[in-house]
């Protein structure tokens, strides 16, 4: 037991001091393909980390929103709609929300502007999401002022900040009260931009859109299971195209890794008859090339993958932040909750490190069967 | 110890480039004492040295260690008895480029799993005796032709063997270094080691230290002339 | 050997180490993973979308459309064509709206 241990550690030993004569080339090699397997694990867990999130985030959201289309657009619900609302079987309790947008030409950044009735605000109040605030510098107590649909300069007195843990999903708020609201953007009285609903039975809740979408011709019913798979499908949408990209990467990859070791040179074929002739085994042969494979794409695909985790999870994926940000201003600070999928390291497993394990294998043993005699004749 | 039956050894049989490297040679190699094997070139003598070191299998004919047949033992146990009987030393000494001197000494005995103190630990003692002692953890690239020449013979005894194959030993070297080769090799005899060598340099199966002169021509043996050791 | 053998000049020894801490770490973040899992998402957002119905992440603020995706009405994103590449580089990530894609009612 112990001597097959050594014997390991020899083996290593020597596919080490193997390695090391061509320090820069292997170590080049070793750094591609962590960076692989940094870009596979990265977009793979960052993809899907934001999609659990969602998911569980918006547990919560409403059952059903009603919107009123016109000429196709979306357009402002009239009260008298969430009587009709109330008066379908089914319908638990109909909200009128309040909620827009605002162009800060300031910073240049877009935010979401929302009533919050809970929040008892005075109507020159305001409370702002964590990402606004440091975009802006503002904190409590800070003057605002937004300008008003007539032009003029409206002065809000902030009372609060949201919390920044909340950032993924509030970071361009700013909450208002609702004469504040109509106020700011002269939104007409008896007006709300769409209706929040809750369902009875959650599971008829495609029944009863359907119902809505009967009763109130020009209603655009939009369920929580639609919300929860438009962000579902966030990411793997082109996440796969993404994918097809990288797999060129992969392919460029193994084709190096394939050039290094199938072509196995004159030389290490040499080296592969000495090893034997000196009393080494086949079985030696196979081990010391494993190793080798191993120690390459072993390394890489963990450094690759506890980088990528990292980064993903615990430095909020700063990295990648530029991609995701694309053109907006506002950037969410915030931290997704680190989730182990096992298919997924299988995934990540079986396309790099496997591949190159093959590749090394295969032109190995072709010359571990060789004869020792060679060595021999030089 | 070694016994050689009616060997021989046919290269690319069937073949327009067939080579018949040994003809049906049968010799008897006792233990202990140096033999040198003498012919010109291409006459079989590394093919020789390659059959009883069961590097190859012969074409044909048997060869016996202590009685036990080698020419059909499946390929794994071959390789365990060249392991712990043969020790080599090649006409172009086949040290791994990039590993120390002290590395390649120890390779043969990798496979084996000794504690890596007690290898390092013969190892070194090999180097002190063969003069390496300074050389051990430099690169073999480095060496001169006789230092390498001595790290490929310490490298043959790692394992202990009871024969040791020195193919060409003087080939590469000067006449001073030859002598102090032949005196080494005495030594290793002198301990009771079995010493094969093969060689067309009349410096060494002239030399005092060699028991016996097995001289081949054309895959055969043609004389075979066993001397009275004289004192050294 | 005449030179004190330290543990880590064999090569194997600083191998099998880094190895090691490799895979150390890897373990770290497995349970890093599972003890997450175990613990249920901060409650101070949940609360947030329970209070004002939230209904969209705020990832990506460049747009209405990319904004709130799961509201926006059926020809702002993607103008002409569901499939047309984007405007805006979050297009890239974000799907055109399930309206869109799937086959009409
Ligand atoms: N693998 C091989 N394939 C074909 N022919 C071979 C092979 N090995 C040896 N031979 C031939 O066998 C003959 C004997 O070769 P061997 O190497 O045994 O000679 P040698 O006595 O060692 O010569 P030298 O003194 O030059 O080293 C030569 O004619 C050689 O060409
Ligand atoms: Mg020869």
């Amino acid at each position: 037991m112990r001597a097959s241990l050594e014997r390991q550690r020899y083996l290593l030993d020597y596919t080490l001091a193997a390695l090391s004569r061509r320090k820069a080339r292997n170590l080049g090699l070793l750094l591609a393909y962590t960076l692989l397997v940094f870009l596979f694990s990265a977009v793979l867990l960052l993809s899907q980390g934001l999609r659990r999130e969602a998911a569980l985030l918006l547990q919560d959201a409403p059952e059903v929103v009603v919107q009123q289309l016109m000429a196709g657009r979306h357009a402002l619900l009239p009260a008298a709609w969430l009587d009709s609302l109330r008066q379908i079987r089914g319908v638990g309790s109909v909200k009128g929300r309040l909620w827009g947008y605002y162009y800060d030409p300031v910073i240049k950044a877009n935010y979401t502007v929302m009533v919050a009735p809970d929040r008892s605000l005075a109507a020159d109040q305001l409370i702002i999401g964590a990402g606004l605030a440091r975009a802006r510098r503002l904190g409590v107590a800070d003057y605002f002022s937004l300008r008003a649909a007539d032009g003029r300069a409206l002065p809000f007195k902030i009372s609060g900040v949201l919390d920044t843990h909340s950032e993924l999903l509030s970071a361009d708020l700013i909450l208002l009260s609702e004469a504040g609201f109509r106020a700011l953007f002269d939104f007409p009285p008896d007006h709300y931009t769409d209706a929040a609903l809750t369902v009875r039975n959650p599971r008829e809740a495609a029944t009863i859109a359907g119902k809505i979408a009967l009763a109130l011709p020009g209603s655009r019913p939009i369920l929580r299971a639609e919300l929860l798979r438009t962000y579902d499908a966030v990411f793997s949408w082109r996440e796969g195209m993404l994918f097809v990209t990288l797999g060129a990467l992969l392919l460029a990859f193994m084709i190096l890794a394939w050039d290094k070791t199938a072509g196995l040179s004159a030389e290490e074929k040499r080296e592969i008859g000495i090893l034997k002739a000196i009393g080494w085994e086949t079985s030696d042969i196979l081990a010391m090339k494993l190793w080798e494979g191993m120690l390459l794409s072993l390394t890489a695909f963990l450094a690759g993958y506890l980088l990528a985790w990292w980064q993903v999870f615990h430095d909020g994926a700063r990295w990648f932040a530029p991609v995701l940000k694309g053109w907006a201003v506002l950037y969410p600070d915030f931290r997704l909750t680190p989730a182990v999928d096992l298919q997924q390291l299988l995934v990540l497993l079986g396309i790099t490190v496997l591949p190159y394990i093959v590749a090394t294998l295969i032109p190995i043993w072709r010359a571990a069967i060789a004869d020792p005699d060679a060595a021999m004749r030089g | 110890m070694i016994e050689l039956r009616e060997v021989s050894k046919i290269f690319n049989q069937g073949q327009p480039n067939e080579c018949r490297a040994l003809c049906g040679v049968s010799l008897d190699l006792a233990r202990g004492g140096i033999t040198a094997f003498k012919g010109p070139s291409g006459s079989g003598k590394t093919t020789l040295l390659a059959l009883v070191g069961c590097l190859a299998r012969p074409t044909s004919g048997r060869i016996l260690l202590d009685g036990r047949l080698l020419s059909n033992l499946p390929e794994r146990f071959l390789t365990e008895v060249r392991r712990h009987t043969f020790g080599f030393v090649f006409q172009q000494f086949n040290l791994i480029r990039g590993l120390t001197v002290l590395e390649n000494v120890m390779l043969p005995a990798y496979p084996l799993g000794w504690p890596y103190r007690e290898l390092v630990n013969a190892a070194s003692i090999l180097l002190d005796r063969f003069g390496l002692a300074a050389k051990a953890s430099s690169r073999v690239e480095w060496l001169s032709g006789g230092e390498a020449q001595r790290t490929a013979l310490a490298r043959a005894l790692i394992n202990d063997p009871a024969v040791l194959i020195a193919d060409e030993p003087t080939a590469n070297l000067d006449s001073a270094l030859s002598r102090e080769v032949l005196t080494l090799l005495g030594e290793l005899a002198g301990q009771g080691r079995t010493v094969l060598v093969s060689s067309h340099d009349p410096l060494v199966f002239d030399a005092a230290q060699v028991d016996r002169v097995v001289e081949l021509h054309d895959g055969r043996i043609v004389r075979d002339a066993g001397r009275a050791r004289e004192p050294s | 050997m005449r030179r004190p053998h330290r543990f880590l000049a064999r090569r194997a020894n600083a191998a099998l180490l880094l190895l090691t801490i490799l895979l150390l770490l890897f373990g770290l973040s497995l349970v890093d993973g599972w003890w997450h899992s175990r613990s249920p998402i901060q409650s101070a957002d949940t609360v947030l979308v329970r209070e004002l119905g939230l209904t969209d992440l705020s990832l990506f603020t460049e747009a209405r459309y990319t904004r709130h995706p799961s509201q926006a009405d059926r020809f702002s994103a993607f103008q002409d064509h569901p499939a047309a590449l984007d405007h805006f580089p979050s297009g890239a990530l974000l799907p055109p709206p399930p309206a869109l894609s799937a086959p009409s009612p």
